[in-house]
């Protein structure tokens, strides 16, 4: 087959892409192990100590103990919430549905600063702010919806008939969700989950608009450093942004061992 | 046994109990299941939402309701913002999803390697905004890799890509693609590919079979692409302020908002910013919307 | 294994109806213990709905279920203590075999000791000994439904309800499962309700027939006297082929009907008042090739002829023109002209 100039075309653009990333990537990661480095091609030294003073000076295991509690917390809260009203909006007609339809969308299609602010004020209001809670009530906000998202297909293949079997073996409904559902769920429950760790881990403005000093996840404490950065080296803010990346690798690396890749984005099937 | 007596029928009529008539209309107990979700969503996205709605119309200084809004658009920096914002995020969400089109239709079918490729064009989703920040300063910056090669290559003087306009687009690909690109490789495989083999053998020719049989039943899903691209474009704020010009050529409305609220402490004329936001948001998603309404949206045969 | 019996279920006037389709509209029905009924009729007229409104699974819209006098249709079905066994089988995906029979026992909190002696009985019973670890999908459609048959019967309910059980089996299969399900409500004397529209099956199966059409039952009785005895019509035009005369009644009594058909007089017996333009309806079988004149005979013409081994099925006409199937011994060809002879107690005339 001859090859036609969009498909040359297609891939030059990508490699080219690629490339530039790499670059990007590579630029990081050297200087974070650059002894120093200054308007030359590569630095004049290499010493893997900055990761050592990062660790200290930024407190990392204290941030990464938040983050670690934050998102596991907004992941089970996530989960439990989320679940059964996907349950409820797959397997009924009600009045009302629609609306709530698309008050489960919003989130997912807001700005996280359009809500993000005055959910902030709100917080600050009730002395929230600042605080592990806070941070958790806001990062649920657009957690609960796409939980709600992921499910909703994974519950709607399941065959209403199973449900009834279940009943007219004496089952109440919570021996329905405990003893057929939960266990017919449990791949989607895993892919919700892990889709919702990778992105609180990642989400970067509802944390920063309602952190506060102990309860910053490693997001903000990095663009915290990165905005005062001039008090310490570069480099010690390059190491901690490696750090970064390298969890998150980890934890998609882990994703993609159980949900296909696109499901990473969302299983938006229709919206409005 | 037509003929009985209706009389019965208007007794068992009438106890026909409430519940059941409102189970009818699918309204039973499955539906406490809502409650925690309903709750949770109007605690935690509706009444902040309405707060800072009216909370926008309550300006620091009283006086008119609508103040925050008039003084939002009559100074110029501020309402260049909106300008600013759209200028940036409606391009690199065009750029996005157009670039996503064809990488994704390469990336159909199997072939060696397929997995891999698909892992690294997704690996960009782990930088981060602070990487990709570092990054794109380091390596584009005034003595970086690339303009290192760009000056070997025979230009005068280095190439002005960070802490301006360019500088924030690159970082919103490099973010916002995987995101486009996944999104639209789902929708194209939930496209039946044996449509198209039936186009061809019709004697439709490749070009044929892409403008009159894939593109009709992918743009719909296009249309989502976009939107969320955009949403994603659009809240741009941690990029703008650190490879951009936050003060001038990026001085985007998440910014604003920010400052105002959180750094002047004038909640009030942030929500009003965050309202403006969000309802320049709807704008476009809902043209956008509108648009799709417009396009074939029945099944496309695939496995969905 | 005998389930706990009880002696009475009543439905009186139970009524659903879905948005403006009637399902059901107002049946009355009662089922004895130990008794099986299955309910029959052509596809949507509302057998499912008349189960699932016994099972629980489907608010009524008016009416009411009584058990021995008391009243069950406000009862969740999880509280009714019914079996059933329905047409996909709905196993669960991710149990076993024992686990998906013991589901319901462990459901009620039965002992570890009794929860194993049940299962491997109910196991047995349905011959799936060899299978019992396996997981449904590694199931033949047959064995899936002996698995079906085993979750519904291991708690003794006392009122088995079926829909369309063997639907989705092939012909063969659904031949032994048929009779397999006789054996088990024969060895155990499980009260069952059967939905399906097949009536050989029913005939095959139940004890008594229930037969529904647009939500409304038609008639209620035996095999025999269904299939006999058909109250009208459509009854008498679902349970099995019967040839559609067109008649004009010149007169009738209580049990009998004088009709004319084709010019000639014929005696008929009718279940209900019949006007005067009615129809005779007599089964293929039921007509005898004779060569002498007599009372209950037509004349026609052979057409078509099949040859079915030791019968034939002849396609003839009346001198009106109206079609006729008769099923002989006799060894007719196309073009002979026949006299046909019809018991009066065969010729059923209704309106
Ligand atoms: N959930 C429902 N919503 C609306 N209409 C329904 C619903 N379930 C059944 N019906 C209607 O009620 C009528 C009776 O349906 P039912 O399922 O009882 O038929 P059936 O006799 O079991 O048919 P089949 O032999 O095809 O299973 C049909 O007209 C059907 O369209
Ligand atoms: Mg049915």
């Amino acid at each position: 087959m001859k090859a036609r100039p969009i498909v040359w075309l297609t891939w030059g653009a990508l490699i080219f892409f690629m490339l530039n990333l790499v670059g990007i990537v590579g630029a990081v990661v050297t200087n974070s192990f650059a002894e120093s480095w200054f308007g030359t091609w590569l630095p004049n030294g290499y010493t893997g100590k900055w990761y050592g003073e990062a660790w200290r000076d930024y407190r990392l295991l204290d941030v990464l103990a938040v983050t670690f509690q934050v998102a596991i917390a907004v992941v089970v809260i996530s989960v439990l919430i989320g679940v059964p009203t996907a349950y409820a909006l797959a397997r009924r007609n009600f009045p009302g549905k629609k609306l709530l339809n698309v008050l489960f969308l919003l989130p997912i299609l807001m700005p996280p600063m359009t809500y993000g602010i005055p959910l902030a004020t709100v917080l600050y209001k009730f002395h929230l702010a600042g605080s592990m809670a806070g941070v958790i009530a806001a990062n649920l906000v657009p957690a609960v919806p796409f939980v709600v998202l992921t499910m909703t297909p994974f519950i709607e293949q399941i065959d209403t008939k199973i449900e009834s079997a279940a009943r007219m073996c004496g089952a109440n409904t919570v021996a329905i969700f405990t003893r057929v559902l939960a266990p017919l769920l449990v791949p989607g429950i895993l892919a919700a989950s892990i889709l919702v760790l990778v992105r609180t881990v990642g989400m970067f403005e509802l944390t920063f608009l309602t952190a506060g000093p102990t309860s910053q996840t490693l997001v903000v404490s990095l663009y915290e450093a990165m905005s005062s950065a001039g008090i310490r080296p570069q480099q010690m803010v390059d190491s901690m942004a490696v750090i970064y990346t390298g969890s998150m690798l980890l934890l998609l690396v882990i994703a993609l061992r159980f949900v296909n890749p696109t499901q990473l984005v969302t299983r938006l099937k229709d919206p409005a | 046994m037509t003929a009985l007596p209706s009389l019965r029928d208007q007794r068992s009529l009438e106890r026909a109990s409430l519940k059941h008539r409102l189970a009818e209309k699918g309204v039973d107990r499955v539906l406490w299941l809502l409650v925690p979700g309903a709750v949770f969503v109007v605690l935690l996205f509706v009444y902040p939402f309405l707060y800072g709605l009216q909370l926008s119309f309550q300006p620091k200084g009283g006086g008119n309701p609508f103040q925050n809004y008039i003084t939002f658009f009559s100074d110029e920096y501020s309402a260049e913002t909106v300008w600013i914002t759209l200028r940036l995020g409606l391009p690199a969400a065009l750029f996005n999803v157009l670039a996503s089109i064809p990488i994704a239709f390469r990336m159909r079918g199997r072939f060696r390697g397929k997995r891999a490729l698909t892992t690294l064009l997704v690996v960009p989703i782990t930088l981060g905004t602070v990487l990709t920040a570092e990054g794109l300063l380091a390596f584009f910056g005034p003595t970086g890799w690339f303009n290192r090669i760009w000056i070997a290559l025979g230009a005068d003087e280095p190439a002005k890509l960070t802490h301006n306009y360019w500088g924030v687009l690159f970082s919103l690909v490099i973010t916002g693609f995987p995101f486009a690109f996944l999104l639209t490789l789902s929708y194209l495989s939930g496209i039946d590919p044996t449509l198209e083999q039936a186009a061809a053998t019709l004697g439709a020719s490749k070009r044929q079979r892409f403008r009159t049989i894939t593109m009709p039943l992918l743009a719909p899903g296009l249309a989502v692409t976009f939107c969320l691209s955009f949403v994603l474009a659009f809240s741009v704020f941690p990029s703008a302020v650190m490879v951009g010009n936050p003060a001038g050529e990026t001085h985007v409305m998440s910014i604003a908002a920010y400052e105002t609220a959180l750094r002047d402490n004038d909640f009030a004329m942030g929500s009003a910013i965050a309202m403006l936001m969000a309802l320049v948001m709807l704008i476009v998603i809902g043209v956008v919307l509108i648009w799709r309404t417009t396009l074939y949206r029945g099944a496309t045969g695939g496995k969905g | 294994m005998a389930g706990q019996r009880f002696a009475e279920l009543h439905l009186d006037h139970v009524r659903r109806v879905f948005g403006d389709t009637v399902a059901l509209k107002g049946m009355d029905l009662t089922i004895k213990g130990g008794e099986f009924v299955a309910l029959l009729g052509p596809s949507g007229c509302g057998k499912s709905t008349a189960l699932n409104c016994l099972a629980g699974l489907l608010p009524l819209t008016g009416g009411r279920i009584t058990l021995d006098g008391r009243r069950i249709d406000d009862l969740p079905p999880e509280k009714r203590g019914f079996g059933m066994v329905f047409q996909n089988y709905a196993l669960f995906p991710h149990m076993s075999v024992r686990r998906n029979v013991g589901f319901g026992l462990s459901m009620r909190k039965t002992p570890r000791a009794e929860l194993t002696r049940r299962v491997d009985e109910a196991v047995r019973l349905v011959q799936l000994e060899e299978h019992q670890h396996k997981f449904p999908a590694q199931l033949s459609g047959g064995q899936q439904q002996r698995v079906a048959i085993a979750r519904a019967i291991v708690l003794e309910p006392p009122l088995v309800l079926m829909d369309e059980p063997l639907s989705n089996l092939d012909a063969a299969l659904r031949l032994e499962m048929r009779t397999e399900i006789r054996r088990l409500h024969q060895s155990l004397g499980l009260t069952t309700v059967y939905v399906t529209h097949d009536q050989e099956e029913a005939l095959a199966l139940a004890d008594r027939l229930v037969v529904l059409r647009l939500g409304e039952v038609q008639q209620v009785g035996s095999p025999e006297e269904v299939y006999a005895h058909p109250v009208n019509r459509y009854v008498a035009g679902f349970m099995g082929y019967r040839n559609m005369i067109p008649v004009t009644v010149t007169a009738q009594d209580d049990e009998r009907a004088t009709v004319r058909a084709d010019g000639v007089e014929l005696v008929g017996v009718k279940s209900e008042e019949v006007a005067d333009s009615a129809v005779a309806a007599v089964r293929p079988e039921d007509f005898a090739v004779v060569t002498e004149a007599g009372e209950n005979t037509l004349d026609a013409t052979v057409e078509i002829v099949e040859y079915h081994g030791r019968e034939q099925a002849v396609e003839a006409r009346l001198r009106d023109g109206t079609q006729l199937h008769v099923r002989t011994n006799s060894r007719l060809a196309p073009g002979d002209a026949i006299r046909l002879r019809v018991p009066v107690e065969r010729v059923l005339v209704f309106s």
